[in-house]
């Protein structure tokens, strides 16, 4: 910052800054972290996109986007370029409000999110204490974009897939919510930096191992609330069209495209978080790199390492798995992580009762 | 025994991961892609593109106007009409081929008795306004001029098996 | 404080206008939405009285559950807009008696503040490293404990009988089994049998 700017700058910014009253600093300085992280996310999502084309390119025998600039790495930004420059159609006979708003119902959420999650030790947006909770309601609200659009568009094959992605997403937030009941049992608070704390301590103290059958719920559940395929039903493009956005062009379809892939990260953030420790080094317990190597240090670069690969992980489910059916679905959420997770919950509590197992100093 | 390895394998599982491992061995497999422009997939003599319209060597069209290829047309892509010419042949006054009713299915070829329409190996080709579609006798004959050399390459190397 | 005061009326007034909206609209759809952001500006008070985890709760179980489910019933609703107000004549009476017995409680309130009887303004400062989330799980879980579990039970009872109720076992029904379809095996469904080729003559060679 002081290499960048020029001395007389830097005094005038001071000086302005010393004028302002408290709140107003604190104003400040909170939208500016906010933008920070909004635009991050925002450009990773357009990587993000590019990332998925290209492995999913790759595991078909493929090399996917190569055209615009090096190795077709200008692609997203060429996909913006033609969403924006195209006509938005709204139907005739569709409700002309909640048509235009749906899309930014499922795109806030998504962003939300992001001020409860630590990306480092000492940083964090909204330091608050129901974090987890914070963030089960606002994927939870991110629902209503998609029924909403659904229902505006005034079609039966986007009303179709509203339906379904409203069922899919209701049932697997249940599985979803206890998977995380069993994360704050065992990080003994719903607050996102004292659980990443809790799991301090090198790969083996991470949550995955002790908690690994909630890790494969969460993940699998969090898969099917972004309705990504192999739990795609809600778009089915070769049964429904393309379900709930059937009728959306142009920047509004953006904007829905915009808010699917900000789940996906927002989803692969929240798993390294509560299962794979966050922002802690993988080499953390590794002594003999020697005291403060900078490889055992937390730092962001785990926590963009470990999101990377679940939403590596999600491109390659997409890549392997068919659709499931309607009726799988609904039976995988109620009739098997449900009773998975209640079961790991109770074993989870009878574990830290009995003062066994990784939750020995948890009971207290 | 089999319940016990079928709830193993449940659990554990394990045909998820074999599906997860073939895509995975096949992301480290060198793609297949041909990158187009640069590169193009050999192509057949028998190819079946853009259609062309061939001359005797002497510079006489070789239709006879005999409607076989519209009858034959399965699309209906073809119109001909005839009247006779000076010399007293038959001679075609129209022959349109509407491009975007075309199916290249190359009946039209095989029908024809003196060989005149043929499909050649163009298929990098496109409109750029309405009407532009439709091959008239002057488009298709002036392709057949240009390509000619091709064309009876691709004949010649064909011939043998038919 | 004054910014406090700001916040709350302007999350005050929008819940009011929330509120009518959810009377006075039309379309159900849009008297649902209306509720949705009503529960939200509620969420917004109740952290302007740092009752964080009432608001987070109130916006997951609410907005989050509830009113999907709504929304999922009205969105499939035919109702006719034109027809939808002929009930209001019919029961002024009752809504009158209710509406003026609302109003009383409220006005009583509101008066038994001014005599200073319930101290309104302000809360008690909270000390430092107090957590509301874990206060409230405290109180719910020693003192409260039977009423919790109770009301927990309550519930459960509620969801049993909803589905006994609703569940009916059509004889004849074509049902998947579906751990049995996992379980089959190759060996369970086919034989391979040997068999030799039905021409002698020619099969031998080949």
């Amino acid at each position: 910052m002081k290499a960048l700017l020029p001395d007389f700058v830097l005094n005038i910014w001071m000086s302005v800054w010393g004028w302002l009253p408290p709140l107003m600093q604190y104003l400040v300085e909170t939208t500016f972290w906010i933008l920070v992280v909004m635009i991050t996310v925002i450009l990773a999502v357009a990587f993000t996109t590019y990332f998925e084309r290209k492995v999913i390119g790759y595991m078909q025998g493929r090399i996917g986007p190569n055209r615009v600039g090096p190795l077709g790495l200008g692609q997203p930004f060429a996909d913006v370029i033609k969403l924006l420059i195209k006509e938005v159609i709204v139907p005739g006979k569709s409700n002309r409000f909640l048509f235009i708003i749906a899309p930014l119902l499922t795109l806030i959420p998504a962003l939300a999110t992001w001020a409860v999650i630590p990306l480092t030790d000492t940083f964090v947006i909204a330091d608050i204490n129901a974090g987890l909770l914070y963030v089960l309601s606002l994927t939870s609200v991110g629902v209503y974009g998609v029924i909403l659009a659904g229902w505006a568009t005034n079609s039966k094959y986007a009303l179709l897939g509203a339906m379904r992605s409203a069922a899919q997403i209701v049932a697997y937030e249940i599985a979803m919510g206890f998977a995380l009941v069993g994360v704050l049992m065992a990080g003994g608070s719903l607050n996102l930096g004292v659980i990443t704390e809790a799991q301090s301590g090198g790969f083996s103290s991470w949550f995955v191992w002790p908690l690994l059958p909630l890790f494969f719920v969460y993940l699998i559940s969090g898969v099917a609330e972004t309705n990504r395929a192999p739990f795609d039903v809600a778009e089915g493009e070769s049964e429904i069209v393309a379900g709930f956005h059937v009728e959306y062009s142009g920047v509004a379809f953006a904007l829905f495209f915009l808010g699917e892939y900000a789940n996906i990260i927002l989803i692969s953030a929240l798993t390294s978080i509560l299962f794979l420790g966050g922002y802690n080094s993988f080499f953390e317990g590794w002594t003999f790199l020697g005291e403060g190597h900078f490889l055992r240090e937390p730092a962001l670069l785990w926590l963009i390492i470990k999101i990377c690969f679940f939403i590596f992980v999600f491109f390659w489910l997409r890549a392997t798995f068919p659709r499931y059916r309607y009726d799988q679905i609904m039976r995988l959420g109620w009739k098997v992580f449900i009773p998975v997770t209640i079961v790991w919950i109770v074993v989870e509590g009878v574990m830290a009762w009995m003062q066994v197992g990784p939750w020995r100093n948890l009971a207290g | 025994m089999t319940k016990l390895r079928s709830y193993i394998k449940t659990f554990t599982l394990w045909e998820l991961w074999q599906g997860l491992s073939v895509t995975f061995r096949n992301f480290f497999r060198t793609p297949v892609t041909v990158y187009y422009p640069e590169e193009k997939t050999p192509q057949s003599p028998r190819f079946r593109g853009l259609h062309a319209l061939r001359r005797y060597p002497n510079g006489e069209e070789r239709c006879i106007a005999c409607k076989l290829c519209e009858a034959v047309c399965p699309a209906l892509a073809i119109t001909i009409e005839s009247d006779v010419g000076e010399d007293g042949t038959r001679r075609t006054t129209r022959y349109d081929i509407d491009l975007f009713k075309c199916i290249y299915c190359g009946f039209c070829e095989e029908a024809c008795p003196v060989d005149a329409i043929v499909e050649t190996r163009i298929h990098e080709y496109h409109m750029e306004s309405p009407g532009e579609n439709i091959m008239t006798k002057d488009k298709l004959l002036a392709i057949g001029d240009k390509y000619d050399a091709m064309i009876s390459a691709d004949k010649a190397a064909d011939a043998k098996y038919r | 404080m004054l910014f406090h005061a700001i916040l709350f009326y302007t999350f005050a007034a929008i819940l009011v206008g929330a509120a009518l909206g959810v009377i006075f609209s039309r379309n159900p759809v849009h008297g649902v939405m209306f509720l949705v952001l009503a529960f939200f500006q509620s969420a917004m008070l109740w952290l302007l009285a740092e009752a964080e985890f009432l608001a987070i709760v109130l916006v997951l179980v609410y907005v989050g559950a509830v009113m999907v489910l709504f929304l999922f019933v009205v969105m499939m609703l035919d109702i006719n807009i034109e027809r939808a107000g002929d009930g209001y004549t019919r029961y002024w009476q009752l809504g009158i008696g209710i509406a003026g017995l609302m109003v009383f409680e409220l006005i009583q309130i509101v008066l038994m503040r001014g005599r200073g009887a319930d101290s309104g303004n302000g809360f008690a400062a909270t000390p430092e490293g107090y957590s509301n989330t874990e206060a409230l799980g405290a109180v719910l879980y020693t003192e409260h404990v039977y009423a919790f579990e109770i009301a927990a039970v309550i519930l459960l009872l509620a969801i049993i009988a909803a589905i006994t109720l609703t569940m009916r076992k059509r004889p004849g029904l074509k049902q998947q089994d579906i751990s049995a379809q996992v379980a089959v095996r190759a060996a369970d469904r086919i034989r391979v049998v040997k068999m030799d080729s039905e021409r002698p003559d020619a099969g031998s060679e080949s």
